[in-house]
């Protein structure tokens, strides 16, 4: 108790008592002089990772953190190195990030923004963290992102897929490598019709809330173009767990392919109902019923058994890929935890890597000079092909696939094939396409 | 006119549901006076008795097959269940394929033990308590019993098909055609419902029962152990929960929050239909199954946006200002 | 002391010293430390904290007093937080305002649904209250989205167009919430030896405007008003057959408690300007309920015990993952190390909420006056010799 010293940190911005930097322990004077928030100034770097715990997708987050524990041990050098070897930026070394070993800390956002953001802040506020990440819903991930602009840190976003987030929502400091309802549509519509013909009448059941609707409009944009038409859109509450008398409509009304914006459990109660109601068996106007789920993910088609064989779908990512980043991860992965990963795990360990070599090409963890390393920045070998992280919007560009449910799956792990790589090129739109406009980036905030 | 009676069935088909839940909440309610928050957990648990009979009849020995790969690119371990060792392919994948029904005789006394368990151990104590004590406590313990249930089973729903026989649909006139399954869960709610009524009517326990919820000093004035029957009402309650959930298991897959799910709607239904009615609870559970499948309709949400979001909520307010105690509610019950 | 007497200007002054000195309380543990895992002095806890300390307050003033239980309070803190993040939108980024504006539209809303729910009693009551809020819930998140933003909550955006003051700031950003130029966010670090302490401007406005509350709480519960608000809860039909009509004094009560809900939901958006529509679920109407009753319904200072250990669990025991467990008992053999590990693994982290039912059901089983009634059981083992010493100024039992 000798010494009494006042200073400034952490997320606040004050003009502070410029004298008493004087007295100051030298690790924190170098902190409050760095002019960014929390910049790391011991021989470790502290990463937030927030992850649903509880509530419906905790499977999916628990799946999350498994890939980020998995992100962490490569970057400081353990294990096989995963897709450190087949990235095509070499600068990572096994080293952690600029010679400061990763650590990290872990929270539950319940799903809830205010739970997430609480979380988010105490990351920031008590443990130091300079990056937050994760997610398994828009809703969390627009939430998250916008304190994390505020606080002044880099946010890499985890599953998220609605359009608002990287669209009317987006934030400076917010990134996102997964796919967007948008590149769902684009790539499923073409298919779809390919499969099922150009005159098909469909009727839309549709999650209401944000992405849901964004979902909605994406994929009956893109269907109609290709001449389909959209007979009904039905939106369904959230907190539906019954669909049957969302389904039982849909028997008599003419369409003959039934889409479901529906994510989650809303996603595998809703197929399962239509499967229930005999849908797949169904022939109208001369054509076989057909079912549409936009959004796949393999832990719900896991959820849903039986009732996906067949159903088309769009994904992110899927470990049936062959490329070589893929296998590498898939490899680590596997032989860490002894099941393939999810796409959320995919993105989520993508999302570190990129974030990890960001500073370290920037030579620091200036959020601002994070940012412009991430900005345009081009790269492959982590599995969905040569990718761009648009500098306009913070939004990845890159190859979407489309799947469909096995038929005759020969593992529990074995339920999506992939029926498509659907190119870059056919999912890229322009920044301003009315879908994503309405927002703007703002500046880069490095906080303190 | 097709659609409208779709409606009408699907109404009765989550009816059944919201009945059979609210049926044990009232029964507890009207004989031992308990705020029950985990009666929705009870449901879950008899869901989950059926996920851990479908896990038990396909325990497995691996064997390796050297000629397929698994996803690492190791040799492939194929599962043969013991069952199906045992009995043979044929008959072992059909005791397989009828887990669900198999589990209703497996549920029955693990739901009725776990009821007396609950009782004797937990809810006993909290008789002479305040109801927000009740509330206090029955909710902790609905949080524990699904987070133990998330420990070993995860958070993502199982699905635990109907056996084939009972898949696919029914053609029921010319132009309606509705799920065998969900025909079956009806039914099997009515027998349920008329099973305890019946036992309440026309047996003296049910008797004595029915006495003690009107008059619980008198009865035991009367020199009969009235404690010891609502023990086993505890356990009935618990059962009929348990057997509701089961059942319900292919409708749509369980997970571990479907209890919560149906815990605020079936306070709902017992509220509306009146504190302490049996069969206000299940006139409610069908009143408010149907209204909600009508409110789910295009043509309706057209009109007014957003209700099927609350149409539940909006017919119970209507109902409990026009009708002071709900549907068929007593005086002085939990006023 | 401001017209209370002795013992309850003792419980005000313990509560305002803690409050005051709560940065240093809830950061025992030096920074570096194995143990800093259980600080919780950061400006993010502290705040809710005392925000849901407002909260349950408020709740308490119509469950303890009255007996009327409401499980759509959440309902009003929802609606404060709107109005707060909209006068922040639309106004200004002075907190003030926003406030205000919350508390009275809080106040607002709960007459109207008071007026119509309190024509029931018991649990008719609590199902209105629970329907009405629900509906808000889900109206909220679905077809009021242009008012709501929905899922995602209502947030500041670089364009709202604000009266007084401007859109973004000089580089770029949102401006951030204030008090006549006090930025909510700004904070002071003090370190000591290994120790450090964070002192927050927001923490600091919430902890005054609490004591406020609390003090106000006080005074109506000392009240005639507050007397004939607990007539009403031990015999309601008796205060009828003396000729009063007791709507009013309930339907007051019920408003007050509202206006804190509003109050705290005002001051979480001052603290955080964003307002989600979870924030009006059930499950956080049913959290006021359990931190009422965990700390002790129809206590003074209980709600603010309950109100706090919740959050605490949520916010601490969550982040205590494997990774941390392993480093507390890495000094041990490896085995036990494991062992150990392995046993307290489903407790913490994605675990929280086990031992937070675990927790309401031993607190509810064994302390029927919730952590009060803790409390009072250990001061009375130090104070065993005063065998008649009288209750403490905050005992009032619930029931």
């Amino acid at each position: 108790m000798s010494k009494l010293n006042v200073t400034r940190r952490g997320v606040i911005k004050t003009g502070a008592v410029a004298g008493a930097g004087l007295a100051l322990p030298t690790y924190l004077s170098a902190a409050s002089h760095s002019g960014y928030t929390n910049a790391p100034t011991g021989s470790t770097v502290t990463l937030g990772f927030n992850v649903p715990q509880t509530g419906p997708y905790a499977d999916e987050g628990a799946d999350e953190l498994r890939a980020y524990e998995l992100a962490v041990e490569h970057l400081n050098g353990g294990g096989d190195g995963g897709m450190l070897s087949t990235f095509s930026s070499k600068v990572l070394d096994g080293t952690g990030i600029l010679g400061k070993k990763v650590e990290y800390v872990t929270g539950d956002t319940q799903t809830k923004s205010d739970a997430a953001r609480a979380s988010a802040k105490s990351m920031i506020e008590k443990d130091g963290a300079i990056m937050i990440t994760g997610g398994s819903s828009s809703g969390v991930a627009i939430a998250v992102q916008g304190l994390c602009q505020e606080a002044g840190v880099i946010f890499m976003a985890g599953l998220t897929h609605s359009n608002d987030t990287t669209g009317k929502d987006k934030k400076a400091n917010g990134f996102r490598h997964f796919f967007n309802g948008y590149m769902s549509g684009a790539a499923l519509a073409p298919v779809l019709a390919k499969m099922y013909g150009n005159d098909r009448k469909a009727y839309h059941l549709t999650a209401d809330y944000t992405w849901g609707w964004t979902q909605q409009e994406s994929i009956a944009a893109a269907t109609e173009a290709l001449g389909w038409e959209t007979v009904n859109n039905v939106l369904t509450p959230l907190a539906a767990t019954d669909f049957s008398s969302y389904i039982a409509p849909v028997l008599n009304s003419g369409a003959d392919v039934l889409v479901l914006n529906h994510y989650g459990g809303n996603m595998v109660n809703s197929l399962t109902n239509a499967v229930q109601f005999g849908l797949r068996e169904k022939v109208v106007n001369g054509k076989d019923f057909e079912i549409v789920v936009p959004l796949y993910s393999r832990l719900m088609a896991k959820g849903a058994g039986a009732n996906v064989k067949g159903i088309f779908g769009s994904t992110n990512w899927h470990w049936s890929l062959q490329d070589e980043g893929s296998k590498a991860f898939v490899k680590s992965f596997g032989t860490k935890y002894g099941f393939p990963p999810s796409q959320a795990a995919h993105t989520c360990y993508v999302q570190t890597l990129l974030y990890a070599d960001a500073a370290q090409r920037a030579g620091s963890f200036n959020p601002c000079a994070i940012g412009e390393a991430l900005e345009g920045y081009e790269f492959d070998g982590l599995g969905n092909g040569p990718t761009l992280y648009r500098a306009e919007d913070h939004q990845c560009f890159k190859d979407v696939l489309v799947v469909k449910g096995k038929d005759n799956p020969t593992s529990e792990f074995d339920l999506l094939e992939i029926v498509e790589v659907t190119p870059r090129a056919q999912v890229e739109y322009a920044p301003d396409h009315p879908m994503f406009a309405g927002g703007s980036l703002g500046s880069c905030n490095p906080g303190a | 006119m097709d659609a409208i009676l779709l409606q009408i069935l699907n109404g009765l088909d989550k009816g059944s549901a919201y009945a059979l839940i609210a049926l044990g909440l009232t029964l507890i309610f009207g004989t031992l006076g308990v705020v029950n928050f985990a009666h929705g957990a009870l449901f879950m648990i008899g869901a989950f008795c059926s996920v851990t009979l479908q896990r038990i009849l396909n325990i497995s020995y691996e064997t390796i097959d050297p000629t397929k790969t698994d996803f690492l690119g190791n040799p492939a371990k194929i599962k043969t269940p013991y069952v199906e060792s045992w009995f043979g392919p044929e008959m072992g994948s059909s005791i397989i394929e009828w887990s669900v029904p198999l589990a209703i005789l497996f549920a029955i006394p693990i739901m009725i033990g776990i009821g007396f368990i609950m009782e004797r151990g937990l809810i006993k104590h909290f008789y002479k308590r305040p109801h927000a004590d009740q509330i206090l406590v029955t909710f902790g313990l609905a949080i524990v019993l699904q987070e133990v249930i998330k420990y070993y089973f995860g958070a993502n729903p199982i699905q635990t098909p109907a056996p084939d026989a009972l898949e696919g649909v029914a053609q029921l006139t010319s132009t309606i055609v509705y799920p065998i399954w969900r025909i079956v869960y009806f039914c099997f709610a009515l027998v349920i419902i008329g099973a305890v009524f019946a036992f309440l009517q026309f047996t003296t326990f049910g008797m004595v029962v029915r006495a003690g919820m009107a008059d619980r000093e008198t009865v035991g004035l009367l020199g009969i152990d009235i404690d010891k029957r609502f023990t086993f009402m505890f356990g009935l309650a618990a059962a009929v929960a348990g057997l509701a959930g089961v059942m319900y298991g292919p409708i749509n897959a369980p997970n571990y929050h479907m209890g919560m799910d149906f815990l605020v709607l079936s306070f709902v239904v017992v509220v509306v239909g009146g504190m302490g009615s049996l069969p206000g609870a299940v006139a409610a559970g069908f009143l408010l199954g149907i209204l909600e499948s009508f409110a789910s309709m295009k043509e309706v949400i057209t009109i007014v946006p957003g209700i099927n979001q609350i149409i539940i909520y909006l017919v119970a307010i209507v109902i409990l200002l026009t009708r002071p105690r709900g549907l068929m509610g007593r005086k002085g019950v939990m006023e | 002391m401001f017209g209370l007497d002795k013992k309850d200007s003792t419980l005000l002054l313990i509560v305002a010293l803690l409050t005051m000195l709560a940065p240093f309380i809830f950061n025992p543990f030096p920074t570096d430390s194995g143990l800093a895992q259980f600080n919780a002095g950061y400006p993010d806890l502290m705040q809710r904290f005392v925000i849901f300390g407002i909260f349950a307050i408020g709740f308490n003033i119509l469950f303890g007093l009255t007996g009327y239980l409401s499980f759509g309070h959440a309902a009003f803190l929802g609606v404060g937080s709107y109005s707060a993040v909209w006068m922040f939108k639309l106004l200004s980024m002075n907190i003030v305002p926003a406030i205000l504006l919350s508390v009275v539209i809080a106040g607002l809303f709960a007459l109207v649904i008071g007026f119509v729910s309190l024509r029931r009693t018991g649990i008719y009551f609590s199902i209105l209250t629970l329907a009405f809020a629900q509906m808000s819930f889900a109206l909220a998140y679905s077809v009021l989205t242009p008012l709501t933003n929905g899922e995602t909550g209502l947030q500041l955006t670089l364009d709202d167009p604000r009266i007084l003051g401007s859109s973004a700031t000089a580089d770029g950003s949102i401006p951030v919430t204030n008090l006549f130029g006090l930025e909510m966010r700004s904070a002071y670090d003090l370190v000591i030896g290994p120790w450090s302490f964070t002192f927050s401007a927001g923490y600091y406005v919430c902890a005054i405007v609490m004591l406020l509350s609390f003090y106000l709480a006080i005074r109506i519960f000392r009240s005639p008003f507050g007397m004939m608000l607990r007539a009403i809860k031990s015999n309601q039909q008796r205060l009828n057959y003396t000729g009063l009509n007791p709507k009013p004094y309930t339907l007051a009560a019920f408003v007050i408690s509202g206006m804190y809900a509003g109050l705290a939901g005002g001051l979480m958006a001052a603290m955080d300007p964003l307002a989600g529509a979870e924030r009006m679920q059930w499950t956080a109407s049913g959290e006021v309920v359990l931190m009422t009753i965990l700390g002790g319904a129809g206590t003074l200072i209980g709600p603010v015990l309950g109100a706090g250990a919740i959050k605490y669990m949520e916010n601490i025991f969550s982040k205590i993952n494997d990774n941390v467990l392993h480093g507390w008992f890495a000094f041990l053999p490896d085995g036990i190390e494991d062992a150990i590990v392995f046993i307290i693994h489903p407790f913490v982290g994605k675990g929280w909420h086990l031992t937070l039912g675990i927790i309401f059901m031993l607190v509810v089983t064994f302390l029927p006056g919730g952590l009060v009634e803790g409390g009072q059981r250990i001061a009375r083992l130090f104070n065993r010799k005063k065998a008649d010493d009288p209750k403490s100024a905050s005992t009032e039992p619930a029931e």
